[in-house]
């Protein structure tokens, strides 16, 4: 099975709904309560993401056999130092979406604890893919 | 104990959501921080915040959090009300600020 969503980036009104979608899908297919959290959490957090910094995005996950694949891929300012980006704590997140509670440098290690492979490829000023990988045991 | 019964014992202002005060409290999470709640809170647990805007919904829901307390006073947005209702997620009230509140809720929930 795969589900495909689009994201518009700034748009925070929208944020979630991507993550809200696939989690009703994963709990019609009965998949394990523990592996539906691990999923919204790292999916909601890169749904942000691509909300809070990019223009815009898709994002598709595949269901196997054996776990769900996300890829986002977005269209955006990328990112200069990944090695920077996934220290906690850090964000490049303008005023206003710190003071909505968003930016505190948590997003990216939340998906890194939640996930079983995760990957981040990017390239400044063209966009940036998370891959993100979650067994369903 | 019921997010109805916290709602009485506290005396708290039921904003939206009036459809989820039968929801169990299995504990509470305090933070501002959307993602700290979403790395951290559990299942059943009330949210204590100063955050009003809709993304507390989608952050509560997803987690499936039992309910929602501004506190100091503070109002949900419109559109947050819109969303709490649709899912039927409490948002709460009170007056008091985050120390005070959190501490007696706490009080509350592990006699």
């Amino acid at each position: 099975m795969v589900l495909e969503y689009k994201v518009e980036g700034g748009d925070f009104t929208q944020a979630g709904n991507v993550s809200s979608s696939v989690k009703k899908v994963l709990k019609q297919l009965g998949i394990n309560p523990v592996v539906i959290k691990r999923v919204v959490v790292a999916l909601y957090e890169a749904e942000v993401n691509i909300v809070a910094h990019a223009y815009r995005g898709v994002v598709t996950a595949t269901l196997d056999d054996e776990g769900i694949r996300i890829v986002l891929d977005d269209e955006g300012p990328g990112i200069a130092s990944i090695e920077q980006a996934m220290v906690k704590g850090y964000s490049t997140a303008s005023k206003e979406v710190r003071e909505m509670g968003f930016g505190a440098g948590m997003g990216l290690p939340n998906i890194k604890d939640n996930a079983d492979e995760f990957t981040i490829t990017s390239k400044v000023g063209v966009g940036t893919r998370l891959d993100i990988y979650i067994h369903y045991v | 104990m019921t997010v109805k019964e916290v709602v009485e014992k506290m005396g708290l202002k039921v904003f939206s959501g009036e459809k989820g005060l039968d929801r169990e409290v299995l504990g509470g999470y305090t933070s501002d921080l959307l993602s700290d709640v979403m790395g951290h809170a559990k299942e059943g647990e009330i949210w204590v915040s100063l955050q009003t805007h809709k993304n507390i919904m989608a952050v509560a829901g997803l987690k499936d959090l039992a309910a929602i307390v501004l506190v100091k006073g503070l109002q949900p947005e419109e559109d947050t009300v819109a969303v709490s209702n649709e899912e039927g997620l409490p948002i709460l009230g009170t007056d008091e600020q985050c120390f005070e509140f959190t501490g007696k809720l706490y009080a509350l929930i592990h006699n």
